[in-house]
């Protein structure tokens, strides 16, 4: 696979799984405002997921539905940050600054890269993310000083600085204000499928397991 | 048939979910070429994750085909679209069936606190004295406002 696909790949699998754990506030969010938020926010997510498979899949000779459902659990290369799934609101907005943080920086890096189509895509993607980021900075603002926020940030933040490459994580950990973790300390790298994300894995593709092959 | 022709004929789809509004005054179609028999045309979504993107293309196909030529629509995924390209005639018709058309994209990034005060108008009234409700609204292009003066929730298209 060449890079540019493997990297498409990554992209896609982590805007697809954090739009599936977005989507799993639908209905249960603790109000109604946020309910949509987080809605809309999946709704975004699995979009550029939509458009990053089908990139990729042109350059694999395949299509984006047999990326996004027809792959096992393990060549998933969702960061595992957003395979954890967190029935609780403080993580749940701890995970949602981090990331957007992080994808920020990373689609920066992108939107100046040489791959004319990769850079446009990841501009488009961009007038879209500033407003989840703007949703997680006014919820991080709120929420900061708290306790279990706090703590949820603390527990968070080494899988956090996994979502981008070593070279730009230094500027997230200014951005957000932590230390960078110690290099003796264990960073949940892209690559490691956790038994949630099987589940998740299970039920996301549960409808096209049941008839391999059919046209939807 | 000239390019003339496609356009006004594109011009005749409506928007899947705001059907006052064409793909023309959206502003989504960025190219229109005309081989012989061929039709060939270039379309960039709003929204990546909009849900209407099959259906548009779907009709964007079928009104070249009804034109009596083979289309070929391709979908351009990359920044060309932002809602300044908004025609002032689909403004006004969003603004028309209850939805205000977006502000116009600024030099600077958007920061929350512009949005957050009022001079959105009123899609109903027409006031300026409007309060943001939610970033995210019914789909992926809209926030929601509240007017303090008609005391009505309205769509207020993101600018993007």
């Amino acid at each position: 696979m060449s890079a540019r696909a493997q990297r498409l790949l990554e992209l896609a699998d982590d805007e697809l799984i954090l739009g599936w754990r977005d989507s799993e506030w639908t209905g249960i969010a603790p109000s109604l405002e946020e309910d949509v938020a987080f809605s809309s926010i999946a709704q975004n997510e699995i979009g550029h997921a939509r458009a990053l498979y089908e990139l990729a899949a042109r350059d694999l000779g395949t299509t984006a539905d047999e990326l996004a459902f027809d792959r096992p659990p393990d060549e998933y290369r969702a960061a595992p940050l957003v395979q954890q799934r967190r029935l609780d609101w403080a993580y749940t907005i701890a995970r949602h600054w981090l990331y957007e943080s992080a994808d920020e920086i990373r689609l920066a890096g992108l939107k100046d890269s040489d791959d004319a189509e990769v850079a446009g895509l990841a501009a488009k993607m961009d007038r879209e993310e500033i407003y989840h980021r703007l949703h997680a900075q006014m919820w991080a603002d709120r929420l900061r000083g708290d306790p279990r926020f706090e703590q949820a940030l603390e527990e968070l933040w080494p899988s956090a600085v996994a979502v981008i490459e070593p070279d730009l994580r230094p500027r997230l950990a200014t951005d957000i204000g932590l230390p960078l973790p110690s290099a003796n300390l264990a960073v949940g790298e892209r690559g490691e499928t956790s038994d949630e994300f099987r589940e998740l894995w299970e039920e996301m593709t549960i409808v096209r397991r049941s008839l391999p092959g059919a046209t939807w | 048939m000239t390019v003339d022709d496609v356009w006004s004929a594109l011009a005749e789809i409506p928007d899947p979910e705001i059907p006052t509004i064409s793909l023309v005054d959206l502003g989504v179609i960025r190219g229109v070429v005309v081989d012989g028999a061929a039709i060939r045309i270039e379309f960039t979504p709003t929204f990546l994750g909009c849900p209407a993107l099959e259906v548009m293309r779907d009709a964007i196909a079928e009104k070249v085909r009804a034109l009596g030529a083979e289309p070929d629509v391709r979908v351009v995924l990359d920044d060309s679209w932002s809602t300044d390209r908004i025609t002032p005639e689909g403004r006004e018709k969003l603004r028309a069936s209850g939805f205000a058309p977006p502000a116009p994209r600024a030099a600077q990034p958007l920061r929350l606190v512009e949005l957050q005060r009022g001079g959105f108008r009123c899609p109903y009234c027409g006031a300026g004295d409007t309060k943001l409700e939610n970033l995210f609204g019914p789909t992926p292009c809209r926030s929601v406002r509240y007017c303090n003066v008609c005391r009505q929730p309205f769509e207020q298209f993101k600018t993007i």
